[in-house]
């Protein structure tokens, strides 16, 4: 008697084809199951994803609020990419992000006067320092006593939330504005340039640099050689010399400082001031972003677009009554899907038929 | 005000606050124990209160709720573990995975039920003499039954763990899975068996939130505290006991914020609710650095179990 069994053979090197793929079917997977929730509760699927995609892709109004909603997401994406290529799990984003964007606000609500060509610049490393030393507040702990970073960058993200909210319900209110919890609004030298007259700000300029900047890191530089070493086997780094301690703090305060980055761009390209929500949660959309384009510069930006156009579709079909939690909800699935389907890329699935006589062994 | 009459309410109040935390907790010490890490008890929690909630509003009996709530917890772990011991995903990010996906699916599906109020709560029931105990019994003895069968389940949970023979086993699948495999028990069906346990135990937790201590539901209403309780589980170094310390180690920083206007002390409100989340950073950063970063972690936590790679 013959019986067919399915056995799992590691592949020694990720199958390319798989890398591609099923990303692209895990998307179709979420959206189909997406879709069954949504006939569940008594929706229709088809109607609700039409509205999603038609309002974030189908006109140039659409398309501008979805590139609005990249830039941050491929900040932060590029910056936790850095931090999970060390398997450091950054999953505090959102907090940097939220710190970086209230440093680069204190130079114009402290010295509105300032010329833009001095202003823009500080306000830039202003965000980046505050985002970096926000990360770094984990990374010590993390590299002296193996402290779990994960919970350690989660928690700060709350306190980062609440900061922010303190000052503009406080102390950075805007006096001469009504009661809302805002700043003051930032003088014109203190506003990212946008792209002709869209809403698409320079931030992107500095997103698609650094994208092009870690590719060649990762791909030519020494020091982006050793961060992969480190990710992939602490011991083999640290029998190779490498300083696994002061990457730790290096690594976790550049991913912080990006972050950073992305939280300027946002007040000083969007809004104009620093307010409460300034993020519906860009950061740990981010922790997906970077793990569906398996850490890789380029395919971020990409994937960022995509997840852009999600952001955008959620708010649309608010219009119809419908949750916008169903674009997280989905960004879950996707997650979930590329998860799974990972063992394709990492194993063979065969199929053997084992005789009878050896069954019976 | 006598000393009493401030620190008795105080005590009780970091029971209760310390409940929905010590109950995530001890799903999760369970799941640790197995050598599965899951970081989707935030998503747990959310997912376990909304469907508690409505389905405590649709029958009018919290305890429906209450099973409504352990199954949708079980469900989403059972994705978790079909995940990471199945199809052997990364366990932090499959974690992850889950608190997004709960979070999204509870603000979704709690949509219309938002400042609805819950026919029946659970409520409180003194226990007879045991209240009655001077000082003790106000802050042990006067809560409802969930805090109650919270005090027994750690307990069970302790000894199963430390004086039975499956519990000696759970242990060991979470340092040794190859022996135990070799042992011939089946590490794969233990470890879908604990996942999902702790997944219906983060579900109570959620339940408690939105059933007993603010009876409504608010997306987002956990706040952290599925995370404050995988931080607990480091710090009670997979012990129950110290997870229930713990637990009320933090209710009593939850509950101390709004009496310290009470003593006096005037401080922003924003910074009042900083404070359990600080708290967690520096608790942790102490007990692991006090440990000297040698933790006493179950030996194969977070790692796959590969029968070929024996």
């Amino acid at each position: 008697m013959n019986r067919l069994t399915l056995k799992l053979e590691k592949r020694l090197t990720p199958s390319p084809v798989m890398v591609f793929i099923i990303p692209l079917i895990s998307v179709l997977l979420a959206l189909l199951l997406g879709g069954i929730f949504l006939v569940l509760t008594g929706e229709k699927p088809l109607d609700v994803y039409s509205l999603m995609f038609v309002d974030s892709l189908g006109s140039k109004y659409g398309l501008t609020e979805t590139m609005v909603k990249a830039i941050p997401l491929m900040l932060t994406s590029l910056g936790v990419s850095l931090a999970f290529k060390m398997k450091l799990w950054n999953i505090g984003a959102e907090g940097q992000l939220y710190m970086g964007a209230m440093a680069a606000s204190w130079l114009p609500l402290t010295i509105p006067s300032l010329p833009a060509y001095i202003m823009l610049p500080g306000m830039l490393i202003l965000g980046m320092i505050a985002g970096g030393l926000w990360a770094l507040l984990t990374a010590i702990p993390r590299a002296i006593w193996k402290v779990n970073e994960i919970i350690t960058t989660l928690m700060l993200n709350y306190v980062a939330i609440l900061w922010v909210d303190y000052l503009v319900y406080g102390p950075w209110k805007d006096p001469n504005g009504s009661n809302f919890p805002i700043s003051a609004s930032f003088s014109e030298a203190a506003r990212l340039p946008g792209l002709g007259d869209s809403r698409i700000h320079a931030g992107l300029f500095f997103a698609l640099v650094l994208a092009v900047l870690l590719a060649i890191v990762f791909k030519y530089s020494r020091w982006g050689y050793s961060i992969n070493v480190i990710g992939s086997s602490e011991r083999a780094a640290r029998y190779a010399g490498m300083n696994i301690k002061r990457n730790i703090l290096l690594v976790m305060f550049l991913s912080g400082a990006i972050s950073g980055i992305a939280g300027m761009a946002e007040v000083s390209g969007i809004i104009g001031k620093l307010q409460h929500g300034i993020s519906p949660g860009y950061g740990y959309t981010a922790i997906i972003v970077a793990w569906l384009s398996k850490l890789n510069p380029v395919a971020i930006l990409i994937v960022s677009v995509l997840f852009g156009a999600l952001q955008v579709g959620g708010y649309a079909v608010q219009v119809e009554g419908i949750p916008a939690a169903v674009a997280t909800m989905l960004q879950g699935a996707i997650l979930f899907f590329v998860l799974g389907g990972e063992i394709f890329t990492n194993y063979r699935l065969k199929l053997i038929r084992q005789k009878g006589e050896e069954l019976s062994k | 005000m006598s000393i009493q009459e401030f620190l008795i309410p105080l005590l009780a109040a970091s029971v209760i606050a310390g409940t929905p935390i010590l109950y995530a907790a001890l799903g999760e010490l369970i799941t640790e124990r197995a050598g599965i890490i899951n970081l989707g008890v935030e998503g747990i929690m959310l997912v376990g209160a909304v469907s508690g909630f409505m389905m405590a509003v649709t029958s009018g009996n919290p305890w429906y709720g209450l099973l409504a709530s352990m199954l949708a917890g079980g469900a989403l772990a059972l994705i978790h573990a079909f995940l990471t011991i199945t199809l052997r995903a990364n366990q932090v990010v499959s974690g992850l995975a889950l608190t997004i996906f709960g979070t999204g699916l509870s603000g979704y599906l709690g949509k219309e039920y938002i400042g609805i109020p819950v026919p029946k709560p659970f409520e409180v029931i003194p226990l007879g003499p045991l209240g009655d105990i001077p000082f003790i019994g106000p802050i042990l003895f006067q809560h409802d039954a969930l805090v109650y069968i919270s005090y027994i389940l750690v307990v069970a949970i302790w000894y199963f763990m430390f004086h039975t023979r499956p519990g000696l086993n759970l242990r060991a699948l979470g340092e040794n899975p190859a022996a135990m495999d070799a042992l011939g028990l089946n590490v794969f069906y233990l470890r879908y068996i604990y996942v999902v346990v702790g997944g219906a135990l983060g579900g109570i937790g959620g339940a408690y939130l939105s059933l007993a201590y603010a009876p409504s539901w608010l997306e987002n209403m956990t706040a952290g505290r599925g995370w404050i309780a995988v931080a607990l589980v480091i710090f009670a170094l997979w012990n129950p006991w110290r997870a229930l310390m713990g637990a009320y180690l933090f209710g009593g920083i939850d509950a101390l914020g709004f009496r310290l206007q009470v003593l006096g002390i005037q401080m922003s409100p924003f910074f009042l609710k900083m404070l359990p989340y600080l708290f967690t950073v520096l608790i942790l950063v102490f007990v692991v650095a006090r440990q000297k970063g040698r933790l006493t972690a179950p030996g194969a936590l977070g790692l796959s179990y590969d029968r070929e790679e024996r």
